[in-house]
């Protein structure tokens, strides 16, 4: 036979090297799964533990006047409005403070100030809630909501509220930066062509082209607000339960602030028989919520990446 | 003959161009939006200037001590050291499980994946599970972890330990490690890989000596900040069961049994002794904030500044 030739086994190569190429694929590609086994996972725990709740309680105490496990008032409508009103509260803060820096970042700074400040930014987003709640418990609660409103208390959800917002700007304006970085030049210069203002190339032309990411931006920093935890844990101030409010400079409890303080208490809680398991059924609500609010930002973020 | 210089037309053309008049509106919009973005920045300024004077009692009269002491009911005596080795532990266990498992399942989708359905739901899967509050996952571990592993995780401990800590935190953080790793490989331009495949390369040959090195730093970076987030993270660890109170840790035991036992973080120490009543525990709480910031922040600004050092621009 020709040495020579070059024969389709030869192009195969060494069976060794198939035989790792295969391995290293099965392992890779089990690792990909472990995602979806990990979210299969979470979705049964939570359900299996909500569902042996709801089938073991009195579904009337669901809705009472507040959130007191241990005497089995469960009422979903006041963890679900404190939730509602500190992530509102929160964005009340992050939205205007998170794009108005996006826009200057993008619109206006040099790009060495850009490339400096947009790191700072994200290292604002590295600061571990549990230094907000202590933050919002030692000095917003005095130095802001108290100055302010002096008859509210030393825990309020107006405080946890604002805290949560300044951990959730950084999230906003990074988003909404690279959403309004990403906007093709061309928009800007044929705006300037024609004798545009640079405010008014901000605010008509790359505002609107990038709307979908920052659409995103806030949809996800809300999702974000609501699924604080330590932040709501220490300064909105329930650590036993609360009752229903809707004004902010109550005490309140939140979802995940019933999470967090049942799992605390776990030991003595354990024994008397439905509180500790109520958090299955508070998890797979938060998750909800939470999940539905990922996916439509994940569908403003898509408009954005098919446009460009 | 008159001769027109530049200098001459140049006034009256940039008056044409500015409309005869000042843009006070476009001034006012532009130190708004400066505002704003000075107003963020303040924020963290305040946040570390109160908690440093705060601290500043303790970190001056106890220096060191403060740091390298155990946990204690009196205010004077305590420290962080239990928090600060139990937070390194659960790092140490998040790099050691996250790590491979979430740059291996982002090589697979990124490198290996054809188009199909099923690899689409995958990555929208991971997206979703990025965005999942962290405490979902601290019910997560409870459930899994801590109640139906427990013979593995913690036999004398009811489950609550490292272990199960270690293992919550690193599903947590996996997401984040597969997002991060699968933007640093598509970074890589195909051309490299094309060249490995014409001089007859496996796609593992590929992916090890040529995307992986192209795309190491941003990998890098990508993983120190997920280590980071787990180091700062509380609220999955209350549901695992970190201790919050007073941890006795026995000496002489084997790794093992280390690791098997009990623990506190310093994330959780923080979270307790802010709920303490008094101005001794306060100054202790911000004590302890300052020496978990500077872990935090320092790492991170690293890794951040490694990123746009090694940015490349193909």
């Amino acid at each position: 036979m020709d040495p020579t030739a070059v024969t389709l086994d030869l192009m195969r190569g060494s069976a060794s090297r198939r035989r790792k190429e295969r391995v290293v694929q099965v392992l890779f590609g089990g690792a990909a799964l472990l995602g979806l086994v990990i979210s299969l996972a979470i979705v049964l725990a939570l359900i299996e533990g909500a569902v042996s709740w709801l089938l073991s309680i009195d579904l009337g105490w669901l809705w009472s006047d507040g959130w007191y496990p241990r005497r089995n008032d469960f009422d979903v409508a006041t963890i679900f409005l404190g939730t509602m009103i500190i992530a509102v509260i929160a964005m009340l803060v992050a939205t205007p403070l998170g794009l108005g820096a996006a826009a200057y970042l993008s619109e206006y700074a040099k790009p060495r100030v850009r490339r400096t400040l947009k790191p700072v930014i994200e290292t604002l987003a590295s600061i571990p809630s549990v230094v907000l709640g202590y933050f919002a418990l030692q000095w917003i609660t005095p130095n802001l909501v108290e100055r302010f409103f002096p008859s509210a208390g030393t825990a309020n959800l107006l405080a946890a509220g604002l805290g949560v917002g300044i951990l959730t700007i950084p999230l906003v304006a990074s988003i909404a930066e690279d959403a309004m970085h990403s906007v093709p030049s061309s928009l800007r210069e044929a705006a300037y062509g024609i004798g545009a203002r640079r405010r008014t190339v901000t605010a008509r032309v790359v505002f609107p082209a990038a709307v979908s990411g920052i659409i995103a931006s806030l949809i996800l920093g809300f999702s974000r607000a609501v699924g604080e935890t330590m932040v709501v844990a220490l300064a909105a101030g329930a650590t036993g339960g609360a009752q229903r409010t809707i004004n902010p400079l109550d005490p309140g409890q939140t979802m995940t602030g019933a999470i967090s303080s049942l799992a605390i208490g776990s030991d003595q809680v354990r024994g008397s028989g439905f509180a500790f398991d109520s958090l299955f059924f508070v998890g797979l609500l938060l998750f909800a919520i939470t999940l539905l609010l990922n996916i439509a930002s994940e569908r403003f973020v898509r408009r954005v990446r098919r446009r460009y | 003959m008159a001769v027109v210089t530049p200098a001459d037309v140049r006034g009256p053309i940039d008056l044409a161009l500015r409309g005869r008049h000042r843009d006070v509106l476009g001034l006012l919009f532009r130190i708004g939006l400066l505002g704003m973005l000075v107003l963020s920045l303040a924020t963290l300024v305040v946040l570390i200037a109160t908690t440093l004077t705060e601290a500043w009692p303790v970190l001056s009269d106890r220096g060191m001590d403060f740091v390298t002491s155990d946990g204690s009911i009196l205010a004077s005596r305590t420290g962080v050291r239990q928090g600060l080795v139990g937070s390194l532990v659960l790092v140490g266990c998040v790099a050691v499980i996250a790590l491979p498992i979430g740059i291996a399942a982002a090589v697979y989708l990124q490198e290996y994946a054809r188009d199909t359905r099923l690899n689409r739901i995958l990555v929208a899967n991971i997206r979703n599970l990025a965005g999942v509050p962290s405490v979902v996952y601290g019910i997560l571990g409870l459930v899994v972890f801590v109640q139906a592993l427990r013979g593995v995780t913690g036999p004398n401990t009811y489950g609550r330990s490292y272990v199960s800590g270690g293992l919550t935190l690193a599903v947590l953080v996996m997401p984040i490690v597969i997002l991060i790793t699968m933007e640093a490989l598509r970074a890589v331009p195909t051309g490299i890989r094309e060249g490995a495949y014409g001089v007859g390369a496996t796609r593992w040959e590929v992916v090890r000596s040529h995307v992986l090195p192209y795309a190491a730093p941003g990998i890098f970076t990508g993983a120190i900040l997920a280590l980071a987030r787990a180091f700062g993270e509380t609220a999955p660890l209350l549901l695992v069961g970190a201790v919050t109170g007073y941890l006795n840790t026995p000496s002489g035991r084997d790794p093992i049994e280390i690791l098997q036992g009990q623990y506190t973080a310093l994330p959780t120490q923080v979270f307790a002794w802010a709920k303490l009543p008094g101005e001794d525990w306060q100054a202790n709480t911000a004590a302890a904030i300052i020496v978990l910031l500077v872990a935090i922040l320092v790492v991170n600004f690293v890794a951040i500044l490694l990123r746009s050092r090694y940015e490349r621009t193909w």
